[in-house]
């Protein structure tokens, strides 16, 4: 048996880098601290697929990874719109080869951003973020605010290990010199512990932001009696508690990104930001989901210039979300094929995109079966990232972090299959004079 | 006639803790299923694990029904997943981003079965 520390996890965007595990012939046996339930189950593993597949006549036939690959590549060497979708659950090592390979067929190139921050992204590209790393939040932040998260289930170590709960460097006394405020439609396991709960009517969050950046520049005076369903008095308390603040930051959840004014809410939450700068230090992160969804912005960024809802088919990058967007490419049926890689569409896609989803192609490249192998046509199964292969990833606050290979994987990795599909392409256009 | 409700959709800790086994049976007991406050169970005459059906513009599911002191009067609230993503427009209005939450929704009482990942991922074929 070996102990293994400093182990990092790849479940959620909180990329916990302090766990302790047990490896023994080559099996993780034992996570011995530093990993919450979810991340605990991510690396004592599932269920895996067995076998490279292709479908025939219905039915998910084992074939050879060489068998696999080829029918990948002549997929997409013959569409002429494919999807390239996923990127989030695995390390920026195959999300670059990804981009290669989306440029190389003229590909659509979208990322679980699209469905979670997206939104998020655009305010951001609007305004700005005032923004801070997760350690300058547990070592100097007295106030947390999460609104519209529930990191108790969501991101189980995230109160622990950086905010609330965390003791650091000006904050040695933990929680007990801290305060939490939870904004949020229900009351969940998180808004129990705060100091204040403001239960805002499903919605309503771009008013609550609106009366508190009035309250936070001195006009209270506007602000009516009752906004959003909480009271200008728990308002008010609420905008005293940020003032009086030496540090607060602000987390925000899918609460704000999937309703009604999406990036709208996520501007004025910035703004409340700024608001809250006449008065004190504050800064806000969004709460990123996969362990590496800020990472495949970055890499898109880089290598196109845009971080998600990229047209490569111009022969130059065209960035539009609402239009390539990949709900949006398959509500329209735009794409003929698609790759999902790291990602699970079937499970998180609305209904009506996953109906055209099923129709065309797909090619499915995932350690473990779920929703989305229902339908795959073309299924690869590979190493899991930060268990069995190593690789750079970025953490919700966008700072890199590698994760470390703990056993040996009888399966490739994520990389070295995109490069394979990449080279059959290749092979194929060039076959074709192409 | 069922009763009106705002469905909204989220992250529970048992749901992530099968993100990567979502064909198991913990990930079905756990997602397919619609938490709601024990007024509007009782409004629909409904106990706690018996089913009933959500049906929005977009589409109809079958789920377990779980009573929430949480979930405020007039939402209903399913961990994110097949089952009330199956709810789900894919319009993002221009945005890029669905309505996965805020969505307008009838639920009633139902005798009919709660459908499997597997069946419920054959709806969307053919």
């Amino acid at each position: 048996m070996v102990e293994v520390t400093d182990v990092v996890c790849s479940l959620c965007g909180c990329v916990c880098d302090d766990i302790v595990v047990e490896v023994e012939d080559n099996k993780v046996t034992k996570v011995k601290r530093g990993a919450c339930s979810v991340g605990k189950s991510k690396l004592m593993g599932h269920n895996r697929i067995k076998s490279p597949a292709i479908r025939v006549n219905g039915e998910l036939k084992d074939c050879s990874y060489d068998e696999a690959i080829k029918k990948a590549a002549e997929i997409l060497a013959a569409s002429r719109r494919p999807l390239l979708y996923g990127w989030s659950s695995t390390v920026c090592e195959a999300d670059k080869v990804g981009v290669e390979l989306a440029e190389e067929i003229g590909a659509v190139i979208d990322n679980t951003a699209s469905v979670c921050h997206g939104p998020s992204v655009l305010a951001i590209q609007d305004v700005g973020l005032p923004s801070c790393t997760l350690g300058e939040v547990k070592n100097r932040a007295d106030l947390i605010i999460y609104w519209g998260a529930n990191p108790a289930e969501a991101h189980a170590n995230h109160m622990k290990r950086y905010s609330y709960v965390s003791k650091g460097f000006w904050t040695e006394e933990g929680k007990k010199a801290k305060k939490l405020v939870i904004v949020d439609v229900r009351a969940t396991k998180t808004s129990r512990m705060a100091d204040v709960f403001l239960q805002i009517e499903q919605g309503k969050d771009y008013l609550v932001f609106s009366a508190l950046r009035a309250m936070l520049y001195g006009h209270e005076d506007v602000v009516p009696d009752e906004v959003g369903g909480v009271s200008k008095t728990d308002l008010l308390e609420t905008a005293e508690m940020m003032k009086a603040a030496k540090f607060g930051a602000t987390f925000f959840g899918m609460g704000v990104t999937h309703t009604g004014a999406r990036h709208n809410n996520i501007v004025n939450a910035i703004q409340m930001t700024r608001a809250a700068h006449t008065h004190t230090k504050f800064s806000i992160t969004p709460m990123r989901g996969h362990y590496n969804v800020a990472g495949i912005n970055q890499v898109c960024t880089w290598e196109t210039g845009f971080p998600f809802a990229i047209d490569l088919t111009r022969g130059y990058a065209w960035y539009n979300p609402g239009e390539l967007s990949a709900t949006d490419l398959l509500i329209r049926q735009e794409c003929d094929a698609a790759l999902v890689i790291a990602s699970d569409p079937g499970a998180h896609f609305p209904g009506e995109s996953i109906k055209h989803l099923a129709k065309i192609p797909v090619i499915q490249i995932d350690p473990f079966p779920n929703p989305t192998t229902e339908f795959a046509d073309v299924v690869f199964p590979v190493a899991v990232s930060g268990v069995e292969a190593e690789g750079n990833v970025y953490r919700m606050d966008n700072i890199p972090i590698r994760l470390r290979k703990l056993i040996d994987s009888e399966y490739p990795e994520d990389e070295e299959i995109l490069k394979r599909i990449l080279d059959e392409v290749r092979a194929i256009k060039e076959k074709e004079g192409n | 006639m069922g009763t009106k409700v705002n469905l909204i959709s989220g992250r529970t800790i048992v749901q992530g803790r099968n993100l990567d086994s979502k064909m198991s049976e913990e990930y079905f007991d756990e997602v397919a299923r619609c938490d709601l406050n024990k007024a509007d169970m009782d409004k629909l005459g409904v106990a706690a694990e018996e089913s009933v059906k959500v049906k929005t513009s977009y589409g109809e599911v079958v789920v377990k029904a779980k009573e929430d002191a949480g979930t405020p009067e007039g939402i209903a609230f399913m961990p994110m997943g097949p089952w009330a993503n199956a709810l789900v427009s894919g319009d993002t209005h221009g945005a890029g981003m669905p309505s996965y939450k805020g969505i307008d929704a009838e639920i009633e009482k139902s005798g009919d079965k709660v459908l499997h990942v597997k069946e419920l991922m054959q709806t969307y074929m053919g």
